[in-house]
């Protein structure tokens, strides 16, 4: 309570001090709302991607502004919960009366979002990962991350490619593990796969073992996709090792920072996975259009917060971008032209790859956005 | 089949040990004054988080070990001092619903000191799996179940052959009389604290090679922990340690031969059918009075 009506403060303060300068600008402030889960189990998303938003819509205010008009950010932190999302995405459209929403770190908040955004015509770009958030198309929802479905597309054909028809799959039994399992099962049979042993896990178990022998003794497991997040998949890879179990190990895009290098250690040693382009910035190829995009994002958050930039990160980076070039389109912050003016974003590169939206498509990323890497001597490098 | 059965056993021992170890913290606090310390996960996760990033910042295990100790017992000195001497008089329930607050807080306080990010210890003694007839162990799986030991032991040795030991004891069951006795009852409650957030950072401290640790490990690692020491009797060291195995061996083997799916559904139903028969867990003593 004391926080939400400290926030209350801190936004009506905001509100005070933008109203005695828009007096003087004229020009009213363009309002970007914005709710993350920054703190709570999910902030390994939302902390990187509140950095992101603060520290551009500064340089944007830095360099006056887009259209002479200074960028104003509400943003809430919703600790990973849907119903607080929902609550503060109420405000954002009712209270703060925001232009656009950009936000959403997890499925679950999103959605929470969705029906609310969708009534009151507020276009509203999520930074969440799973296809219900695009499929059936939603008037005013759009995306920025890789679907889930994409990954495992990208997987199976990496296991085509190596002549793999029979797989395992090892994952978590919530949230992104739940989701991902059953989107590779759904794709499976377009590249030709049988799934042989199907294991599952709770997101903190301690060791995995268990699940991993019935894997190992299954007869004709040609490779093993484990789907997890945070510190589960490091778990299942050392426990993976420990168990010399010889088929590749292919984990998802979910793991695609250098923690979990970090924390699996030698053990990840031949992991394979489908990235965005951002984890392998420096060793993409200079024909790469992507590369410049990328490489300077990478620089930029390095400076400034003296870490890795997450494909988390860059996600909330391509949907600010993204709003504020809708916005440039549309002239103005007419919500009805900002949301047409999304929709046609068309060859936008950004972190996550080049982005060709359409009234069907309202993520608008293509299989080629992923790269297939291996982590070679404690690093990624392409592999494609 | 035997090295997969034998697989199975290892990792549900495993497991079981962590528990143990996770639950065996609870012990001291609930003997000295039948208070369940739910920040006890908390005491776990500080001791992991402190020898972390003491080793990251170049001191050397050992001593980092001892350090983070040190720091996870100060831990708990202040909250004994700052939450639960102030309501001193409160009933036992209360007690508890202070000490889920300060879980909740030192979470918090967790999050700004260190950080979000998952982080890792290197094991003890190296990452050379012990091959046992085709089932393998690792070697910081031993430390687990040995650390477990010597707590046990030592734990037996201080509540019935040491002065302070006694004296927790008899505030347990009775603070008036033990006060009236000469006993200094709040010092007991503010020791019973600083041992039980040490024994929480040793626990952490071991098995955070396995496990990894972060902020908000300690919400699991407390709730199994908790499951464990309730299976085998509150306030029994060795009752821990079974009711650790036992739930962790369930969990492995309902994994291995039924399906990973109901492994925890597996797990929570032998600690109800074991509750149902015997309330006071399987070594609690008869005639305990209930919280």
């Amino acid at each position: 309570m004391s926080m939400k009506s400290w926030k209350n403060l801190a936004s009506a303060a905001a509100v005070a001090l933008t109203a005695s300068f828009g007096a003087a600008q004229a020009a009213e402030p363009i309002k970007i709302g914005a709710f993350l889960s920054a703190t709570g189990p999910a902030s390994f998303l939302g902390d990187p991607e509140k950095k992101v938003l603060e520290k551009y819509v500064a340089e944007y205010n830095k360099a006056g502004g887009i259209m002479g008009r200074k960028i104003d950010l509400i943003l809430y932190d919703d600790a990973g919960a849907a119903d607080k999302a929902s609550s503060f995405v109420k405000r954002l459209i009712e209270n703060d009366k925001v232009d656009v929403i950009v936000g959403g770190s997890t499925t679950g908040t999103t959605m929470a979002a969705v029906p609310l955004v969708e009534a009151a015509g507020m276009p509203f770009i999520s930074l969440a990962g799973a296809v219900v958030i695009i499929e059936p198309v939603k008037k005013w929802v759009f995306k920025t991350p890789h679907t889930d479905r994409m990954a495992a597309e990208k997987i199976f054909s990496d296991m085509k490619k190596k002549g793999i028809t029979k797989y395992a799959m090892i994952s978590e039994n919530a949230g992104f593990g739940k989701s991902g399992h059953d989107e590779t099962l759904k794709v499976q049979g377009n590249y030709g796969m049988t799934l042989v042993a199907d294991e599952t896990y709770a997101p903190k178990d301690p060791d995995v073992t268990a699940q991993l022998t019935k894997i190992k003794n299954t007869p004709g497991v040609q490779a093993v996709i484990n789907w997890g997040f945070g510190q589960s998949p490091a778990v299942v890879t050392k426990n993976y090792k420990q168990l010399g179990i010889s088929a590749p190990l292919y984990q998802s895009h979910g793991v695609a920072s250098k923690d979990y290098i970090k924390l699996a250690g030698d053990a990840a040693e031949g992991v394979r996975l489908p990235a965005a382009g951002l984890v392998v910035a420096s060793q993409l190829p200079d024909s790469d259009m992507q590369k410049a995009v990328v490489v300077k994002f990478q620089k930029e958050y390095q400076a400034d917060f003296k870490a890795e930039a997450s494909t988390f990160a860059g996600h909330a980076f391509d949907g600010l971008q993204m709003a504020l070039a809708a916005m440039q389109r549309a002239g103005g912050t007419d919500k009805a032209k900002v949301r047409d003016e999304i929709e046609k974003t068309s060859g936008y590169i950004g972190t996550g790859g080049t982005v060709h939206m359409s009234a069907t498509d309202h993520m608008g990323l293509n299989l080629s956005a992923f790269h297939m890497v291996e982590i070679k001597k404690g690093d990624f490098a392409l592999s494609n | 089949m035997l090295s997969a059965f034998l697989q199975f056993l290892i990792s549900g021992v495993t497991v079981g040990a962590i528990y143990a170890l996770c639950g065996l913290g609870f012990s001291i606090i609930y003997n000295a004054s039948h208070v369940i310390n739910f920040a006890q996960g908390e005491f776990i996760m500080i001791g992991a988080m402190s020898a972390v990033s003491l080793v990251d910042a170049g001191v050397p295990m050992p001593l980092a070990i001892v350090l983070a100790i040190l720091i996870t017992m100060a831990v708990g000195v202040l909250l004994e001092k700052l939450a639960v001497e102030p309501a001193k008089r409160a009933s036992v329930t209360t007690l508890i619903i202070i000490t889920i607050g300060a879980s909740i807080f030192l979470r918090g306080l967790a999050q700004e000191v260190w950080d979000k990010n998952f982080h890792k210890l290197e094991p003890f003694t190296g990452e050379v799996p012990i091959n046992l007839l085709g089932a393998v162990l690792m070697p910081q799986t031993l430390w687990v179940l040995g650390v477990a030991v010597i707590v046990i032991l030592l734990l037996a040795w201080f509540f019935n052959r040491t002065l302070e030991g006694k004296a927790m004891l008899a505030t347990s069951f009775n603070p008036l009389a033990a006060q009236l006795m000469g006993i200094n009852t709040k010092r007991v409650l503010m020791i019973s604290f600083a041992l039980s957030a040490a024994l929480g950072a040793i626990g952490g401290i071991v098995i955070t090679p396995i496990t990894f640790t972060a902020y908000d490990n300690g919400i699991m690692l407390g709730l199994k922990g908790f499951s464990a020491a309730v299976l085998g009797g509150l306030g029994n060291g060795m009752g821990a340690v079974v009711g650790g195995l036992v739930v962790g061996i369930a969990e492995s083997m309902a994994a291995g031969y039924l399906s990973s799916a109901y492994k925890d559904a597996v797990a929570f139903v032998i600690i109800l059918a074991v509750l149902i028969f015997l309330p006071n867990g399987l070594f609690g003593r008869k005639g305990t009075e209930r919280v």
